[in-house]
């Protein structure tokens, strides 16, 4: 179980922010840190890894205590036993593949681990390659993989799939859904993307402006009731467009346009480029093949 | 016929400092780019004064620092029976200030361009600044490592104020190629100024040529 109390001031882009965080994570489960860029979240987790020290709070793993402001105790990210996937990759350019897990290794740790993790993660082939010779999505494998050769009992993931393209991101989830289970991991993601927390999150935390504004189940937070006769999907908001007294709203889903009605008090809220839920009751749904 | 000792006490002299500056400028450069301290600007406004202080200022108060008349001259020939005015030491101690910010600032600029996660990935995966530096910062900063080295060489070679002051012009100590050409100016000698000069144009000419090869990848295309 991971508790955290965490007060912390932070410099963001539109001044001053006071981080003002408490939250349990249990263990075993996979948190997601959702919230718009800017709302303190890779703050957290580099709270947590220790590369970033809280103004005041606390930071407790499993019954040990990493950080205490009130007891001066601060662990240093090398004594932290947490896997951390950047947001940048941060692959080491110097090492091939193998050479980047290898590094991860401790002292006297069997290394059979790094081949075990190579064949979970389908990197085989490129294990002699240099990392800028990697595709986007083979680099974030690698990254992972890294991560998990100590063997850490907290996974931390920042935007690890942000830079992807759709199929790979799809791909990737599958990866970190597999490894999460087969490793028993507490995974900790942070991601602004309603789908892949839906997909993958037991829980949400989300955070507004440094602080936790809702925490649940993905269906609890993103709709009132269970599923039922209702479609929910999520896309971006392209154009908005006023016709007579209505605004149509074109909202792309997957590869779809869709245009929704909307009133002024909806669009008011809404610009282009905004994320949005489109809801919308089904009577009798149809379901065809396609392949 | 020309005399080759000058071109050799240079080379040399241009050796060692760039050896010395080497280890000497690493955990400074490291230091510089990464500390918060308040003293910082101090520590670069001291590593910068050399570029912009006339040489004959530098080494007149090298000249005075290690003369025996005063303490730290003293001292050091007491302690150690070394003398550094008017010696080959002398001259090497003058050179790794004078070419100081020349091997700490292309270090230290590599340093501030790699991205501060490869740091920050290596100290999560438990391994300590130590070895961090040594297994990822260093081998990813070659070319910057390569500049410094190369600057700090050619810029020894090219010395002359410092070395006048404090070396004074003996044959085979502190007579190095840039006084030898003064020298040989000023007895009208143009033949011999003008060999040693075309030596200094063609080796430094050469290994800044290699540099701008080396880092500018020109090379890697003809390896891959």
């Amino acid at each position: 179980m991971i508790k955290l109390t965490l007060r912390k001031k932070l410099k963001a882009s539109g001044g001053e922010m006071l981080l003002d965080v408490d939250a349990t994570i249990e263990t075993g489960s996979l948190v997601t840190l959702y919230g718009p860029s800017g709302a303190g979240k890779t703050s957290i987790l580099r709270m947590i890894a220790g590369l970033l020290r809280p103004d005041g709070g606390s930071v407790e793993v499993n019954g040990q205590t990493w950080f205490d402001s009130d007891k001066k105790m601060d662990r240093k990210p090398q004594q932290r036993s947490i896997g951390l996937v950047f947001q940048d990759y941060a692959l080491f350019p110097n090492m091939t593949v193998k050479e980047n897990l290898e590094f991860a290794l401790v002292k006297k740790q069997d290394p059979a681990i790094v081949a075990e993790l190579i064949d979970t993660i389908e990197l085989g082939d490129l294990q002699h390659r240099k990392p800028d010779t990697l595709s986007g999505g083979q680099k974030q494998r690698v990254a992972l993989a890294r991560a998990l050769v100590r063997r850490p009992e907290i996974l931390l993931l920042d935007e690890p799939l942000s830079a992807l393209d759709a199929s790979m991101r799809i791909k990737l989830q599958d990866y970190l859904l597999k490894v999460h289970r087969q490793f028993n991991l507490t995974t900790l993601l942070v991601s602004h993307d309603v789908s892949e927390v839906l997909k993958m999150s037991d829980q949400i935390i989300v955070l507004e402006n440094g602080r936790i504004t809702r925490q649940g189940t993905p269906l609890k937070i993103f709709s009132d009731r269970q599923a039922g006769n209702k479609f929910q999907l999520t896309g971006e908001v392209l154009n908005i467009e006023r016709e007579d007294v209505i605004y149509v709203v074109s909202v792309l889903i997957g590869n779809n346009l869709l245009k929704v009605v909307a009133a002024e008090e909806e669009v008011r809220e809404l610009a282009v480029g905004d994320r949005v839920l489109v809801m919308s009751a089904v009577f009798s749904p149809v379901l065809q093949k396609i392949g | 016929m020309t005399d080759w000792t000058p071109i050799t006490l240079t080379f040399k002299l241009a050796l060692i400092t760039t050896a010395i500056l080497f280890v000497l400028s690493v955990p400074l450069a490291y230091w510089l780019a990464f500390t918060r301290a308040k003293m910082k600007p101090v520590v670069e406004t001291l590593v910068s004064m050399p570029l912009v202080l006339p040489p004959t200022v530098l080494g007149f108060y090298l000249l005075v620092a290690f003369s025996p008349n005063y303490a730290l001259g003293q001292t050091l020939e007491e302690m150690f029976g070394l003398r550094l005015v008017f010696s080959f030491e002398g001259l090497v101690a003058g050179s790794i200030l004078y070419s100081l910010p020349f091997m700490v600032y292309p270090i230290q600029a590599g340093f501030r361009n790699l991205p501060p996660s490869l740091s920050e990935a290596s100290w999560v995966l438990g391994k300590s600044k130590w070895t961090t530096l040594f297994k990822i910062l260093l081998p990813n900063i070659k070319p910057s490592l390569l500049s410094g080295i190369v600057l700090a060489f050619a810029h020894t070679v090219g010395e002359f104020g410092v070395v006048l002051m404090i070396g004074g012009n003996i044959p085979g100590r502190t007579k190095v190629a840039s006084i030898a050409i003064y020298d040989e100016v000023e007895s009208l000698n143009y033949a011999a100024a003008n060999a040693y000069s075309l030596i200094l144009f063609s080796v430094t000419f050469v290994i800044l040529l290699a540099v701008y090869v080396v880092n500018g990848q020109y090379l890697k295309k003809f390896w891959k």
